[in-house]
């Protein structure tokens, strides 16, 4: 069988037989632990800076940011943003409690989809999971409430994200899932999909020079919810 | 793809004599090393990294076993299936089979290196299934049948014009009067026509940046999204990955990930990383039915255990590419298979044989940037005279290079008549160039003369000064 071949190849190679039982609980030990290798120092700031770092290498990876004071205030801002845009004021939204507990208007204005996305939305709004301030990533795990094509599909790409979600390295926000997620198939923490998201979609490919939008969406707007006392100066 | 490693002399020549080519290798060199510089200042923690990723994938590459079952278990976990492929016959095989059972017509691919290695496009072709590339880069050379020259910027060697001449020929349902203002309507239109192929895909194609032991997971990283878009839309998804990609545990790769992107294009991070594990859970609405990793071995078990260990650290960043001398001077596509540049000087003689691609460790002038630069600190000009031995003990390179480094051999053994020698050059050429302080033509090194100028010597041996240097003091 191959696997064998293989496995069997790789401890000829090595110069022994199967990994040592008393070994084997060591490197088991280690992927339990998984132990944490040099943290950059650039994250580890206060609060403020933390988040204020986050919200500056978002607009340095090109994307675009709006600060609301409250979850009632997004509507607004994502009314405004589609409008300074020349964008139509329709969208689809992941079905997430969070986004579906924001009082939207009932203005006729502003048409709201839940659902995965479709490829003729021009709009999508994302619930954004977690942020790593250290390279203003957004976490985007695809759950039965957060699908993955709303990251990809829409020309234009929002994503909701609370203050409080922010952390400073990657490895911070990979023990937030780790923490909270669980897999019922597999007892573990992943699930299918997690996308983490760094500006809206580019390529040099074409004479060496960055235009935005290449599969993905071209722009990326981060609506940004202070609900975090400490975050804010 | 098959190897024309073997004609490096005459693909250089070629390549050399390309107006073209020398344009986009003149515009590109500076970009890359200014780009990486300026990532690298912004990190100071940056060399530092580079010695826990060493030992991250050295640690790894020492357990492979160990950690290539306890990925594969968690693969299984997850609803995925491992097909574990000692040759490149028997992946092709495997991602055939699979593409036939679930009748595919089109298959959609995201950018992979070993896809290019195992040919796999060819193959699908001859069974009437239609691969199609959707990297932007990869797509124009799909159309163009050419291979990639870069591992990371695969068809910067092409220039707008290309790209115009070449969707014209191939878009041909599109008005052919339509104006191609900037290159921001090139895109566009590449957008638009892979957008469809993407929604028609039955099978999606990725390679893999890293397996994760601890998850299960596979990770690509894009700019483009085009692999995650090949990874979410079609019902059935194939990774195709090389074993050396696992690392233990995701804090392992996230220090990886810090040294990818800025070692490659000098972003802190790329677009898009995205961590694949199995299938589409009950209840989401996107994601394929089937998971599939097609795990390749190709010789990479074999180099375990012998010098060439190392290059099985290498997380395919492009850094030594783009600081070699040697690759903006001859290009990706004289290398003459699918990995160019130092790197590719060490892992082709491993993978397809010293016989077929002896000249790329040749290809170097040894100045030493490559392993400068690499984020996993790979020894790569050691890698490269180990291999220069072996082809020299296997009596491959010419009668005329065996005879200059006899002849050398016989001078560096008597240091006397060395010394004499070298006096008498050093003097001889100083005389020669001394109006202009460099010569441009050379009594037998007219090929090395031809595409630069030797800088005159002053007229002193380097033993002479040093020995002078010695009896004024202290150095
Ligand atoms: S050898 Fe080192 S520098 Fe070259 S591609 Fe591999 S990791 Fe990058």
């Amino acid at each position: 069988m191959s696997r064998e071949a293989i496995l069997g190849a790789i401890r000829r190679s090595l110069g022994r037989g199967a990994v040592p039982r008393d070994l084997a609980i060591g490197l088991q030990a280690r992927l339990h632990a998984h132990p944490r290798h040099l943290i950059p120092a650039r994250s580890r700031l206060p609060r403020p800076q933390q988040v204020a770092l986050f919200l500056r290498n978002v607009e340095k990876e090109f994307g675009t940011v709006a600060r609301v004071p409250a979850a009632a205030a997004v509507p607004a801002a994502i009314a405004g943003y589609l409008a300074a845009q020349n964008l139509p004021s329709s969208f689809v939204m992941a079905p997430h409690p969070e986004l579906r507990a924001i009082p939207w208007p009932a203005s006729p204005l502003l048409r709201i989809r839940e659902g995965r996305a479709a490829p003729t939305d021009l709009v999508s709004v994302q619930h954004g999971y977690a942020a790593v301030a250290e390279t203003g990533t957004l976490m985007l795990p695809g759950t039965p409430d957060r699908p993955t094509t709303l990251n990809l599909l829409a020309d234009t790409a929002i994503v909701v994200l609370r203050a409080s979600r922010i952390r400073g390295a990657l490895e911070d926000a990979w023990d937030l899932l780790r923490a909270e997620w669980r897999d019922d198939r597999t007892g573990g923490f992943m699930p299918r999909n997690v996308m983490l998201v760094t500006g809206p979609s580019r390529s040099a490919d074409i004479e060496f020079t960055l235009e935005l939008g290449a599969h993905g969406p071209r722009r990326l707007h981060v609506v940004l919810i202070d609900d975090d006392p400490p975050a804010v100066e | 793809m098959r190897a024309t490693s073997t004609a490096f002399k005459e693909n250089a020549t070629q390549a050399l004599a390309d107006a073209r080519l020398q344009k986009a290798l003149v515009f590109t060199r500076p970009a890359f090393p200014t780009r990486r510089a300026a990532a690298v200042a912004q990190l100071p923690e940056f060399e530092q990294l580079r010695d826990i990723a060493r030992d991250i994938k050295d640690h790894t590459l020492a357990n492979l076993d160990f950690y290539l079952e306890s990925w594969a278990d968690k693969v299984e976990r997850s609803g995925g299936q491992v097909h574990w492929c000692s040759t490149p016959d028997d992946a092709r095989a495997a991602v055939l089979a699979i593409c036939q059972r679930v009748g595919a017509r089109t298959v959609t691919k995201g950018k992979s290196m070993i896809s290019e290695e195992l040919a796999i496009n060819e193959h699908l072709e001859q069974h009437g299934i239609t691969p199609v590339e959707t990297d932007l880069g990869e797509y124009i050379l799909q159309l163009r049948k050419e291979p990639p020259s870069h591992i990371i910027a695969p068809a910067f060697h092409l220039n707008r014009e290309d790209w115009e001449q070449s969707f014209r020929a191939s878009h041909t349902d599109l008005p052919p009067d339509r104006v191609f203002a900037d290159r921001r309507d090139l895109l566009a239109e590449a957008r638009a026509e892979l957008r469809a192929r993407f929604l028609a895909a039955d099978v999606g194609i990725t390679g893999a940046n890293f397996l994760i032991a601890e998850t299960g997971s596979s990770v690509i990283v894009t700019n483009e999204g085009n692999g995650d878009l090949t990874q979410t839309l079609p019902r059935v998804h194939i990774v195709l990955a090389s074993l050396e990609k696992v690392v233990p545990t995701l804090e392992d790769a996230c220090t990886l990930l810090r040294l990818l992107a800025r070692s490659a294009s000098g972003q802190d991070m790329s677009v898009y990383t995205t961590f694949s594990t199995g299938t589409r859970r009950p209840g989401e609405l996107d994601g394929p039915d089937e998971y599939h990793v097609v795990l390749i071995d190709n010789g990479r078990s074999n180099m375990l255990g012998s010098p060439f260990q190392p290059m099985l650290r290498c997380i395919r960043c492009a850094a030594c590419l783009n600081h070699c001398p040697v690759y903006f001077t001859v290009g990706g596509h004289s290398y003459g298979w699918v990995y160019p540049g130092p790197m590719g000087a060490v892992l082709t003689p491993s993978l397809i044989g010293v016989d077929q691609a002896g000249h790329l460790p040749n290809a170097s002038t040894f100045c030493g940037k490559c392993e400068s630069v690499c984020p996993v600190k790979i020894p790569l000009p050691d890698l490269m005279r180990h291999w220069r031995e072996r082809e020299f003990e296997r009596h491959l390179p010419s009668l005329t290079t065996r005879a200059g480094l006899g002849v050398w051999g016989w001078f560096a053994r008597r240091p006397m008549a060395y010394r004499l020698l070298t006096r008498a050059a050093a003097w001889g050429l100083a005389r020669l160039g001394r109006r202009r302080g460099r010569l441009s033509s050379l009594p037998l090194a007219g090929g090395w003369t031809g595409g630069r100028d030797l800088p005159a010597p002053e007229g002193d041996t380097f033993f002479a000064r040093y020995a002078r240097a010695r009896r004024a003091g202290p150095i």
